[in-house]
């Protein structure tokens, strides 16, 4: 196939703009990276643009490693995360189980019931005052239950489920099975790849809240990762992380980078393994209706 | 069984429903967990929203607090706060979806002409990259970024800008949102659209070529028509929430000397209920947003089943 001078001009503008694209996109990281690295008076007197680290060393890396907020916003994360996403995978299959019944009378009742708080909410305050009635504020409970099933993901595990041949089912009951039985021996396993993607929402929601904690949580032991750099990357109250008060804006600047790197370094890290599912999880999410 | 209960037939077994339940208990038993939350989570915060009609007083609960009528409403409307918020709202969400609702589609159309695969892949990935960065630490980067001494603020004083922390400039609020939304959301928003282009059949292509049609060409004429029903759905759902402007990344990003153009009605509703405990004059602001992103959502809905037969329920 041949290509005319137009095309050709085409694709180099095209190419062009691709290399336009991955440059915006990963500088601000380059950025960060090789600021962390930095000396910090170069950091605060470089002007423009910065391709390798200027004054070369790991001081903020020191310093934030030795933080105990970073650890504890950590563990705190990965508690909330794990648990969080079993809580949610038994409350989401369970919905989904019982609504994915062909012969119930009551299904169109019950998905209405559900269906319409995808439309209507009561708005922040009104949560609050339930999750304070409760008796929850200051807990993790009160990081997981508010959100322990998203309606949309109900919804996408439920046609999975509406996806398992009938048949399978109907030779278990024969034998006795019971609902449970059914839904944990036949229906769970072949709808793995869907369980996937919602693990992965689930927990990806989990790995990037932190306005839930900022307004229920008062015991900063307790306090998620996100909430943690909030405090040091945006209200700049990172007076628990240093020690003498005059070198304080001096180390912020490298600091704040260096503690961008080790909150993300993981995320980038396992991303490659998962974006596949990611990009199978919005066409499942699409397909949903 | 028909037999057993054949000769004293009560009333309440004969209630379709009520058989239905027996017969299936074990499977109902098992939504009661679920129902029960919904109940909690949803419907009680739902009928507590009655408090914008009342002076909630904590001691006396929702029920006992004193009706007040629409009191809060008033209070809210006559207020200056509101016409600047509600300004505030439409314009982030319009210049976002005006902006940001081409630049996936864009995107996606150009990926597909991609001639070579591992380039192709390469950017895509990259582009995905993004999306997966918790939005503090985006938002702690465009603070740092377009601090006094950020980068992207010597770019702009080279350009011939100001040398100053841009997040403290009232006009560069919106054009900093809708860019960083933009940086963040392309590549990911453009998968849906890379997946129609896919489902397109080859043999259009192919037709198009032998008629001796230009790459350009194939895409006005192949490409785009073959991707106008996703590109119409996601319209639709974008419309629909245009004016549900989230409230996290305003709060991460804005400060009181921006307020003018930054704050919007759901960072209104959160800064008077949950700083300043106003919990039935924000409630009350809270359900005139919700009522406005439903008119909308179902506004979009109906006129779009009426022009395109496409439509979300």
């Amino acid at each position: 196939m041949k290509m005319t001078t137009d095309e050709k001009v085409f694709g180099v503008i095209n190419t062009v703009f691709m290399l336009f694209i991955i440059f915006i996109t990963l500088y601000p990281f380059w950025y960060v990276i090789v600021a962390s690295f930095s000396d910090n008076s170069a950091v605060l007197t470089n002007r423009g643009l910065m391709l390798l680290p200027k004054g070369f060393n790991f001081n903020s890396y020191a310093k934030v490693l030795k933080n105990h907020m970073i650890y504890t916003g950590y563990c705190n994360t990965i508690i909330i995360l794990v648990c969080g996403t079993v809580l949610n995978l038994i409350m989401t299959a369970l919905g989904a189980f019982v609504l994915s019944r062909k012969n119930l009378k009551l299904k169109k009742l019950l998905m209405i019931i559900v269906v319409v708080t995808m439309y209507f909410d009561g708005g922040i305050v009104p949560l609050y005052l339930v999750v304070k009635n409760l008796g929850l504020i200051n807990t993790r409970w009160a990081l997981m239950l508010p959100g322990l099933i998203s309606t949309y993901n109900l919804v996408i595990l439920r046609t999975a489920f509406e996806a398992v041949p009938a048949s399978l089912e109907e030779s278990a009951k024969i034998d006795g099975a019971s609902a449970l039985r059914i839904l944990c021996w036949i229906i769970i396993p072949l709808s793995k790849p869907t369980l996937a993607v919602l693990i992965l929402y689930y927990g990806v929601g989990y790995w990037n809240s932190w306005f839930s904690a900022m307004i229920y949580l008062k015991d900063r032991s307790l306090y998620p990762l996100q909430l943690v750099l909030r405090e040091i990357l945006i209200s700049g109250s990172n007076t628990d992380m240093l020690s003498g008060a005059d070198t304080e804006i001096q180390i912020s600047e490298t600091l704040k980078y260096a503690v961008i790197v080790v909150s993300t370094l993981p995320v980038l890290c396992i991303y490659p393994f998962l974006q596949r599912f990611f990009e199978k999880g919005i066409m499942v999410g699409a397909v949903k209706e | 069984m028909k037999t057993v209960n054949g000769n004293k037939k009560s009333k309440l077994s004969d209630n379709k429903y009520i058989k239905d339940i027996v017969q299936n208990r074990e499977v109902y038993i098992l939504f009661i967990p679920v129902l029960i939350y919904y109940v909690i989570f949803k419907y009680l915060p739902m009928t507590g929203t009655i408090i914008a009609f009342k002076d909630y007083i904590p001691a006396r609960g929702v029920l006992g607090s004193p009706w007040v009528g629409f009191k809060h409403f008033e209070r809210f409307f006559t207020s200056p706060r509101a016409w600047l918020v509600i300004r505030n709202t439409f314009k982030i969400g319009v210049a976002n979806m005006v902006f940001g609702f081409p630049v996936p589609i864009i995107i996606a159309v150009l990926f597909n002409e991609l001639r070579n695969k591992y380039f192709k892949r390469t950017v895509q990935s990259v582009s995905y990259l993004p999306h997966f960065i918790s939005l503090v630490v985006v938002c702690g980067m465009i603070r740092q970024f377009t601090s006094e001494d950020g980068f992207i603020t010597a770019v702009i004083a080279m350009l011939g800008g100001q040398r100053q922390s841009l997040l403290n400039v009232p006009e560069y609020f919106l054009p900093i949102h809708v860019i960083s939304g933009i940086w963040k959301e392309m590549g990911w928003n453009s998968i849906v659209y890379i997946a129609a282009i896919s489902g397109i059949n080859a043999e259009l292509y192919e037709a198009a070529r032998v008629d001796g049609a230009s790459r350009i060409r194939q895409i006005w004429s192949v490409t785009l028509p073959g991707i106008l029903p996703t590109i119409i759905v996601m319209l639709i759902l974008r419309v629909g929430s245009i004016i549900s402007v989230g409230y996290e990344k305003i709060i991460l990003l804005y400060n009181p000397i921006i307020y003018d153009t930054s704050d919007v009605i759901s960072t209104y509703v959160y800064r008077t209920g949950l700083q300043q405990f106003e919990y039935s004059f924000s409630t009350a602001i809270g359900l005139f947003n919700s009522v406005i992103n439903f008119i909308f959502l179902f506004a979009t809905n109906k006129l779009s089943r009426k022009i395109s037969d496409t439509s979300l329920w």
